[in-house]
């Protein structure tokens, strides 16, 4: 798919590979950005359509009026009993504490 | 013909009678998984081989000796007057989205390969307890991202029972193959731009997508959080119907589940359809296709055969008192995957940011020096292709200096979207619709390999189904008949929220009105050739 502007240029699309926390190889980053910027050019259509000022946005389609919410579960402390269970998934776990590398520190001026 | 390839409804009835036993049905599924559906997906095993290339490959997770050991706990039980309840024996197949306790849940991704679930989600316990026999868990795109099944990091990707070169559609591609195959008689899919209904559109089963808030979220893997909807995968109106009954509801752990009550979906298919109004649009009859030359997008009209099959279904409809309502519009049918395109990947760009190496799931074993190196090393190897597409996307559609141009105004178009079917579902407005008659994809099944890669080609599947998900209204596509192609074709019904009953109901008098039409009793090419 030709790309008659390229929105997504090299340094935009490092820096989103970046806010991603992604390493991406030469290849990998060439067949992305180009279809991220193919993608783009279906999503510009949405640039043609006229919008009312007083149309709001919808989070999801479906309204929920008030009979239809759930209550809210009293406010009441209720025990999980399965933490170690969940813990245990960790890839490396020390007595019940996740480990992980050195966070960066920086220092504050 | 073989007890797998019976209904559920029919092997429950048989089951109760005791003409067959729960063990004997698991066995007849098991032979038929042995016969036609080859190596299970798995990583880093590549796409196969000449043989693999003839075979379905439904499963990630096949499950025979847990299996086994409930279809002889409901044996017993059946043989003691219990009552198991009303899925007992029948295999399911669950779509490796969801958590499952105890089993791989993988989303089909490397990053969760060996991510053992802690919990059940709701729709899987709920099946479960109403006796089903869990087979296994089911292949599918990577974290439900693509329109083919093909891009799973569990390879061979499952292919169409109808034709192994082609796609059996997805990303419930795994869940439409394994019931078209004949391994399992239902199967929990998800439906988040059309991914129920169009994989049961290209194997010629039957697929809904319910009312956003119908069926609880609780233990899937998320992508769209404002789109993602739990549905069956069936062999029939009713074996949906059946399944809806066990899994739909409100659920305390899904604040998004509707409190709404649920009806009797197999009471429902015995009402009445004379004088329901069936909506027939034609923004529905025409399909946008981005020219991969020249970068335009064209707008074609539907493949004859597509439309026929629709236009039959009407006439059957008519022939049952229904009142047919032509050119109804749907004016912004159009912006559906555009807008899909920005909320769908700022969603999972969302969900999608748990992955990270630490807490469970996978993590690079390369030596790191710190933290940020971890995730980013953990996420690069962890995920394929398509997440760090759908990551990216959304991340750049959500920036600050982005957002009011494509996320929100994305929202807003999504009102007009859902401002469309409210007019057309308006009890007291021009069209007061009860259903919305389509065609459920622009085309059959394409070859494996034809579309992946082109990731906007590969969306574009999904333009005739994703609207609804955009509006949150529940759809069903089942059989309409054979393309020239020897491909089944779906046909889909749309209808207002929470009208799950209604359009079960038609598109089980549509099963009985074209129940000796020949094509019914074309078999998909590996059951032939089994």
């Amino acid at each position: 798919m030709p790309n008659h502007e390229e929105q997504i240029t090299p340094q935009v699309f490092e820096h989103l590979v970046d806010l991603a926390a992604l390493d991406l190889d030469e290849e990998e980053a060439e067949y992305l950005r180009r279809e991220l910027n193919n993608q783009l050019s279906a999503i510009r259509e949405l640039e043609t359509i006229q919008l009312p000022d007083d149309l709001t946005s919808a989070a999801h389609g479906v309204p929920y009026p008030s009979e239809r919410r759930q209550a809210l579960r009293p406010d009441r402390h209720e025990p999980f009993g399965g933490s170690a269970e969940i813990l245990a998934l960790a890839p490396q776990l020390d007595e019940g504490c996740v480990i992980v590398p050195e966070i960066p520190h920086t220092t504050l001026e | 013909m073989e007890i797998c390839d019976l209904t559920a409804l029919e092997i429950s009835r048989r089951l109760r009678s005791r003409e067959i036993s729960a063990l004997e049905v698991l066995e007849s599924c098991l032979a038929r998984v042995r016969q036609v559906d080859g190596q299970p997906g798995s990583l880093d095993s590549g796409a196969g081989d000449n043989e693999d290339a003839r075979k379905v490959h439904a499963f990630i997770t096949l499950m025979e000796d847990a299996a086994c050991s409930q279809a002889l706990a409901l044996d017993k039980e059946l043989a003691t007057g219990g009552d198991p309840g009303p899925l007992a024996g029948i295999p399911i197949t669950v779509k490796d989205i969801f958590c499952v306790r105890d089993t791989p849940s993988t989303a089909a991704s490397r990053i969760l390969s060996s991510f053992h679930a802690p919990y059940s989600a709701t729709p899987v316990e709920r099946m479960l307890k109403a006796g089903a026999v869990l087979l296994g868990k089911v292949n599918l795109d990577e974290f439900t991202y693509g329109s083919s099944s093909e891009s799973s990091a569990f390879q061979p990707s499952p292919r169409n029972p109808w034709d192994p070169s082609r796609v059996p559609g997805g990303s419930s591609g795994g869940s439409a193959a394994s019931v078209a195959a004949g391994e399992a008689y239902l199967s929990l899919g998800t439906d988040t731009a059309g991914s129920i209904r169009q994989p049961a559109a290209f194997c010629g089963v039957v697929g809904m997508k319910p009312t956003y808030g119908r069926v609880s979220r609780y233990g899937l893997i998320a992508f769209g959080s404002s789109l993602d909807c739990p549905g069956p995968l069936a062999r029939s109106a009713a074996d949906a119907a059946l399944m809806m009954n066990a899994i739909a509801g409100v659920d305390a752990r899904d604040a998004t589940s509707a409190n709404v009550p649920v009806p009797d979906y197999l009471a429902a298919l015995q009402g009445r359809i004379e004088g329901m109004r069936i909506g027939l649009s034609p923004d529905y009859f025409q399909i946008t296709f981005p020219d991969a030359e020249s970068g335009a997008y064209n707008q074609q009209a539907l493949p004859a055969e597509m439309e026929a099959a629709v236009l039959r279904a009407a006439e059957i409809y008519r022939g049952m008192g229904a009142q047919i309502i032509p050119d109804v519009p749907l004016p912004n049918t159009r912006y559906g995957i555009p807008a899909y395109f920005v909320i769908s990947r700022v969603e999972a760009a969302s969900n999608l940011h748990r992955y990270d190496g630490v807490k469970y799931g996978y993590r690079t074993p390369q030596p790191v020096s710190e933290l940020k190196e971890l995730y980013r090393r953990s996420r690069a190897e962890g995920f394929g292709l398509q997440p760090k597409l759908r990551i990216l996307m959304g991340m750049y559609v959500s920036a600050a200096q982005y957002s009011e141009q494509y996320y929100h105004r994305a929202l807003r178009v999504r009102t007009l979207i859902r401002g469309d079917f409210e007019e057309a579902f308006d009890p007291h407005g021009k069209y007061r619709l009860d259903a919305l008659l389509t065609p459920t994809t622009p085309s059959t099944a394409f070859p494996m390999g034809d579309v992946y890669g082109d990731s906007v080609l590969m969306q574009y599947a999904d333009q005739l189904t994703v609207p609804a998900n955009h509006a949150g209204i529940p759809g069903i596509s089942f059989p309409g008949g054979i393309a020239a192609d020897g491909l089944p074709l779906g046909i889909q019904l749309l209808g207002p929220d929470f009208s799950e009953d209604i359009l079960l109901r038609l598109a089980h008098a549509y099963e009985q009105a074209s129940a000796d039409a020949d094509w019914r009793a074309v078999r998909p090419k590996v059951l032939k050739e089994a």
